[in-house]
């Protein structure tokens, strides 16, 4: 199982609320960030929240963005950065 | 428009109120409670399912209760719908207490 991902790539987050449990918060949907690392393959969760078995397996990659891309009205810093845990079938190239 | 758990940049949330203070026994017993449903010899229920318990409580509910009774409610909820106890017999517990 390969990654379709790795540190350094662009990537934008899926949009969508599938009607079940997902771990991808609204405010980060459809915003663009930065892989930083992959965390390793685990179950899916959106699986597990229903009794299923997770599999196959999810990528889980950790995403860095700027708050200032996040934010409409973003007043600190413009450095200031955000570092978020998502799954595989969340992202896309960027 | 996001669900109810699902608060990232809500607008006017107001403070976090990060005083700590003591858990009651049932709370605390909740706490157990949970652990061992979901320990790897019981194997009743995952940590998944109940996040998707508490995300599936009405708004209302959410907002109304506290962190461990949306725990205790959707364990309530997830043990009804596994079959491990029937409604009728929690509540009947409950009226003996």
């Amino acid at each position: 199982m390969n990654t379709k991902f790795k540190p350094g790539d662009r990537v934008r987050v899926r949009s969508g609320s599938p009607p079940g449990h997902f771990r991808t918060p609204t405010y980060i949907q459809g915003k663009t960030g930065s892989v930083v690392a992959v965390h390793g393959a685990f179950r899916n969760p959106e699986s597990l929240a229903y009794g299923g078995d997770g599999l196959p397996k999810q990528f889980l990659y950790l995403v860095c963005f700027d708050q200032t891309r996040i934010w409409n009205q973003y007043t600190a810093s413009p450095q200031d950065t955000l570092f978020i845990d998502i799954y595989e079938h969340w992202l896309e190239s960027a | 428009m996001p669900r109810i758990h699902d608060r990232g940049g809500w607008p006017a949330a107001g403070q976090i109120n990060k005083t700590e203070h003591d858990l009651s026994m049932w709370e605390k017993r909740t706490d157990a409670l949970v652990m061992l449903l979901a320990s790897p010899t019981k194997r009743v229920l995952r940590v998944d399912e109940l996040r998707r318990a508490i995300e599936s409580l009405t708004p209302d509910a959410y907002e109304k209760l506290s962190y461990y009774e949306r725990w205790i409610t959707a364990v309530e909820a997830l043990l009804i719908e596994k079959g491990v106890l029937t409604r009728e017999e929690i509540d009947r517990k409950a009226e003996s207490l």
